[in-house]
């Protein structure tokens, strides 16, 4: 008896719930819901969420018209995009930078709200491909791995990757940087080449860049490699530290779509051309890099 | 599907990633949980000798605040200001900041487990020690901790097998752990579902026969009850 009130009661509780969330999403509010009533209002919530997952499927087939762009990328990597508490970004957020200014102007020109999403580097590919995010903007280099999994637009900007090391450093140029131990950021073009160029166990992968510029600073690992922009606002923030004049790569940063959705390439392609001939993207750009 | 395995484990080596991260893992938590049972023993001893003789104050009041702190915070943050601030300017293995860390980490909720354990003896049993001439030591080893351990085994086997998980964390220090090799994987396959199914499993498999171990090592002990 006394478990049958309690499966009663629970039952009760389960439809009450979600009869609040039902109301929450219907607009109606009663205040004495019955459980028959919680039931049907149970059923009218599902209809209803069902619907909208309708509308929201449209929308995903019909992207440019109206509705929100979402962009993927790694907010800790200035000047192409970090946070800045003083500004306001783009989608209205603390995320700021080259990147992110372009994804907005993009976003302008499609007639879409721009929503940024700041997640882990390594984790921005798996975003595209399970539709999470529209697109990637985040200094992404064009790789040939890179292209088996998602399609890049037009390249926007050209960047090297630089080496840092201590001003004490008895590494000079990267041919030194054979047998040192390498920070790198995870799952950037720096940490693929120098796993590459300098073997797997000289790699110290840390979740973000400015993690292994710390590293470095505290002489756990020799040198760091990084994007050249990053890698200069890191110098400048830290004592004690430079930058090798020569460079350890030089690549190009493009957006990244999803797999086969062209109709979104196309549209990015168009509005980074169309930056590019009114003269937008480099002033966007002059904006955060001050010529040397 | 074998095309999937083939590129995330297979294509250059990247299994390595995985076989190595494992060892380094099972290294973490076999020494965390050494240094947690040494660590909690001594604490757990300590509180309860205050708690049932009122002796050890200075002691004792050390422990809590060990105990305060540790349990207050997340092991992530005590991870990070270890590597990054107490070994701050020194260049030390991560594997052995992994073991600190941790090894601190675990003693504190193991010394709790060991003193519920302590606690949950009748006061009659310590008695019966003490007045067949047994002195506070002989009878805390002799009769009061065989029958705590054998009641706390399996909220210690609990700790340990969320240690083992918990050691994932380790890849914010750039500890190459199992969890940070299928990371690795992942990045450079950008295939999200084969590296991290098989770095799940890998955990389940090895969380199973953990408590297998322990569920023989409970029926051992049971077998004095008879």
């Amino acid at each position: 008896m006394k478990k049958r009130f309690l499966t009663a009661a629970a039952a009760a509780i389960c439809a009450v719930s979600l009869a609040a969330c039902g109301s929450s999403s219907t607009g109606t509010t009663t205040a004495d819901t019955t459980a028959a009533e919680a039931a049907e209002d149970t059923t009218a919530a599902e209809g209803g969420d069902s619907a909208a997952e309708e509308t929201e499927a449209a929308e995903d087939e019909t992207e440019a018209s109206g509705g929100t762009l979402v962009m993927a990328t790694n907010a800790e990597f200035p000047p192409y995009e970090y946070h800045d508490s003083s500004q306001v970004g783009p989608d209205g957020s603390d995320i700021v930078g080259i990147d992110a200014e372009i994804a907005g102007a993009i976003a302008d020109q499609m007639g879409m709200d721009l929503v940024i999403e700041d997640i882990a580097f390594d984790s921005l590919i798996p975003e595209l491909q399970s539709g999470k995010a529209d697109f990637v903007a985040a200094g992404m280099t064009v790789t040939e791995d890179r292209l088996v999994n998602v399609d890049f637009s037009d390249t926007y900007a050209t960047a090297v990757q630089s080496v840092i090391v201590t001003n004490d450093s008895d590494i000079a140029s990267v041919d030194d940087l054979a047998g040192k131990k390498i920070g790198v950021q995870q799952g950037t073009t720096g940490d693929l080449y120098a796993t590459d160029d300098f073997g797997d166990e000289n790699v110290d992968r840390y979740p973000k860049g400015v993690d292994a510029v710390q590293a470095l600073v505290q002489g756990k690992v020799d040198a760091v490699i990084i994007d050249n922009e990053p890698a200069k606002v890191f110098v400048g923030d830290n004592e004690g530290l430079k930058l090798l004049d020569t460079a350890y790569a030089e690549e190009e940063y493009a957006i990244a779509v999803k797999k086969g959705n062209t109709e979104l390439l196309d549209q990015i392609n168009a509005a980074i051309a169309e930056l590019k001939d009114s003269g937008e993207l480099e002033s966007i750009v002059a904006k955060y890099i001050t010529a040397e | 599907m074998s095309q999937a395995i083939y590129d995330n484990f297979i294509k250059d080596d990247r299994w390595r990633y995985i076989t190595d991260g494992l060892q380094v893992t099972l290294e973490v938590t076999f020494f965390s949980v050494l240094i947690g049972i040494v660590i909690g023993f001594l604490v757990a001893v300590v509180r309860s000798t205050y708690d049932k003789t009122g002796k050890l104050k200075v002691l004792n009041a050390v422990c809590k605040v060990y105990l305060t702190v540790i349990r207050g915070t997340p092991v992530l943050v005590q991870l990070m200001i270890i590597y990054f601030v107490i070994f701050g300017s020194v260049n030390i293995s991560k594997v052995i900041v992994a073991v600190i860390s941790f090894g601190i980490n675990s003693g504190a909720y193991v010394a709790e487990i060991f003193r519920s354990g302590i606690m949950s003896i009748d006061q009659g049993q310590f008695e019966a020690g003490r007045s067949l001439g047994f002195n506070y030591v002989q009878t805390m080893w002799y009769i009061i901790m065989p029958q705590a351990l054998k009641n706390v085994l399996p909220a210690l086997g609990n700790e340990f097998i969320s240690l083992l998980k918990e050691t994932s964390v380790g890849s914010y220090i750039a500890l190459q752990d199992l969890t940070k090799g299928g990371d690795i994987i992942r990045s450079r396959t950008y295939d999200a579902f084969t590296p991290l199914i098989a770095v799940a499993l890998i955990y389940l498999a090895l969380v199973m026969l953990f408590s297998w171990l322990i569920q023989i090592l409970e029926r051992r002990l049971r077998q004095s009850e008879r």
